[in-house]
């Protein structure tokens, strides 16, 4: 079985070499989204030493790593879910002898390792020749964070497979997907910290899975968490992880048994 | 191998209301149709029979076939073949199936067939050694040779639909389902397809399970034939009784040397089940429904009596009773 995953993410980083163009724009698209917030904030702070608890230069590495994470977290499975379902190429993925969302996440991962090597990484050197980055001290942080960040990705798959397998019963859900990549940006703290929130979103969000998946691991990279309490913000994921195994099972049973292949 | 039993697939399809304030209606409260795909299916099937499904669109088959090969789920009635129930058992069963969708490719677009069937050996967990020798067997057989390290985009109809045949096969399967594989396909194609087919049939015992609009196909390549009409199975038997139930029956044209009345061949062959039609003072042919017991009958008693020059044995070919049974829909009874 692990040798169908490794060829699935070979397959998939050979696909996403074939289309290079798709790199090139997706670097220079988070490059922009970089920049752009960086100047955000610079104009926000305004020569204010600090807000909500951090100074400006946090804030400025904040951002980069935010994008940095998402870089590896963040796919477009729910798309190429619904895709394979009005497309009716569903009914190939239901003739092979694996787990269509098993399988799904496999590619995800695959897609996420290829722009944490290839986007991330560099982006990541390119960014620390002009901002002030600090990179976590030890081996030990380093491995927390990578920890952290893993189960970020799955906690984001798990949702993006929940809105996708959604297209199952809906057949065009495309507005969902895309209300809910916006929550996920806004919500998980890429376009905001989490401690800019008022008080009482801040309490309503702590019970909802959004900001371990960019928040958590964030504040691991920059430090903001001490690797104390590292050991709670992990269970805290590690929870979420399972806990949306539930919901996902109990709805890919249920497409299963509704599934129509468009079509004929 | 295969038992199917009372099948039925049941969709549920929104209707929509016509007008602007029958879409706003549509947002609050739906209204459904609910249309029988498959109504009551039954057939069995051995091991290493080659048969076809035939049928007008929308007749029910694709959804037939897509409820035996696990992708959908049956409303009502049992479907156990190779030891497995296949919408329950799907993952372990489909190891044991090979599927071929003519108007689907299963193979991965960007990549080059040799890449996917690399990647579906690793699917199907094949056996690296043996895997390969099969392999080169297809590839051998299917002539995939010259082109099966192109990307599959750069393919052309006939080369990707071989392809998809090969990729059906990776992992040797036990029971092969072939969902219109000639569509479109041009006559070199569909015949070296159809060899290889017969070939596989022969050599390996692969239950082969064929649908298809092409009748040709079916005379090339299968003794058993089920034929469904709205969602329900109306024939299935052998290639040979479908034509004698919906045949119009042979038709044999004799040339005589002499003029020859149609009284003097009407009293040479006394009174049965025939017609006389004369085609000239020569000429005249017998119209015979049932030709499997007349057509000795008539043929030696018409030679025997009189001198003749020249016999045409018309009979009707597969297609026209294709058409037949699919302009007579409904009073036709299942026979088993």
């Amino acid at each position: 079985m692990l040798r169908l995953y490794a060829e699935l993410i070979r397959i998939r980083f050979l696909t996403m070499l074939a289309y290079r163009v798709n790199y090139y724009s997706g670097i220079i698209i988070y490059g922009i989204n970089i920049g752009a917030y960086y100047f955000l904030w610079k104009a926000i702070y305004a020569g204010q030493q600090n807000l909500a608890g951090m100074n400006v230069e946090q804030m400025t590495v904040y951002v980069a790593i935010a994008w940095m994470s998402r870089a590896f977290y963040f796919n477009n499975i729910d798309f190429e879910i619904a895709q394979d379902v009005r497309e009716g190429k569903v009914a190939i993925e239901m003739i092979r002898p694996y787990h269509y969302l098993s399988v799904k996440t496999a590619q995800a991962f695959g897609e996420g390792l290829f722009r944490l090597l290839f986007f991330a990484i560099p982006g990541m050197l390119l960014v620390s020749l002009f901002l002030p980055l600090a990179f976590p001290p030890s081996p030990a942080a380093w491995g927390v964070y990578l920890v952290s960040l893993l189960l970020a990705f799955l906690i984001n798959t798990e949702l993006n497979l929940l809105t996708g397998v959604l297209t199952f019963f809906f057949f065009r859900n495309d507005g969902m997907m895309r209300a809910k990549r916006v929550i996920v940006d806004l919500l998980s703290g890429l376009i905001l910290p989490i401690s800019f929130f008022p008080g009482w979103a801040q309490a309503i969000m702590n019970w909802l899975p959004f900001q371990a998946i960019n928040y958590y691991p964030s504040m691991i990279f920059a430090g903001a968490i001490d690797p104390l309490q590292a050991g709670d913000v992990i269970l805290l994921q590690s929870i979420w992880t399972v806990g949306l195994l539930l919901p996902l099972t109990a709805l890919w049973r249920r497409a299963r048994r509704n599934l129509v292949v468009q079509g004929g | 191998m295969i038992q199917v039993n009372k099948l039925e697939k049941v969709f549920r399809i929104h209707q929509a209301r016509p007008g602007l304030a029958g879409a706003l209606r549509d947002l609050f409260d739906r209204q459904y149709k609910t249309v029988k795909a498959v109504d009551g299916v039954s057939f069995s099937v051995e091991a290493g029979e080659m048969f076809a499904l035939i049928g007008e669109n929308g007749a029910g088959k694709s959804t037939t076939i897509k409820m035996l090969t696990g992708i959908l789920t049956p409303s009502a009635g049992e479907v156990v073949i190779n030891g497995f129930v296949p919408y329950k058992q799907r993952e372990q069963y489909v190891t044991s199936i090979g599927v071929v969708f003519g108007q689907r490719s299963q193979l991965w677009w960007d990549l080059s067939p040799m890449e996917s069937f690399r990647l579906l050996k690793r699917v199907y967990k094949v056996d690296e050694e043996e895997g390969n020798r099969w392999l080169n067997r297809l590839i051998d057989e299917l002539d995939l040779g010259s082109f099966v390290h192109q990307p599959v985009r750069k393919l052309s109809l006939g080369q990707r639909m071989r392809c998809e045949i090969a990729a059906s096969l990776i992992h040797k399967p036990k029971l092969l389902f072939l969902d219109e594989p000639t569509v479109g396909l041009d006559v070199l194609v569909k015949q070296k397809i159809r060899e290889f087919l017969r070939r596989l049939n022969e050599t390996e015992r692969t239950t082969i399970l064929l649908t298809t609009h092409d009748v040709s196909d079916i005379e090339a390549l299968c003794r058993r034939v089920l034929v469904m009409d709205q969602g329900r199975l109306i024939f299935d038997g052998l290639l040979g009784d479908l034509k004698e139930k919906w045949g119009a029956g042979t038709e044999v044209v004799f040339q005589f040397k002499k003029r020859t009345s149609l009284e003097e061949v009407r009293t040479a062959l006394g009174a049965a089940d025939y017609e006389l039609v004369p085609e000239n003072e020569y000429a005249l042919a017998v119209r015979i429904p049932r030709s499997q017991e007349m057509l000795p009958y008539v043929l030696s008693t018409v030679m025997s009596r009189f001198d003749v020059s020249d016999v045409k044995v018309k009979e009707a070919s597969t297609e026209e009773i294709v058409r037949n049974i699919y302009s007579a829909t409904g009073e036709v009874m299942v026979h088993a």
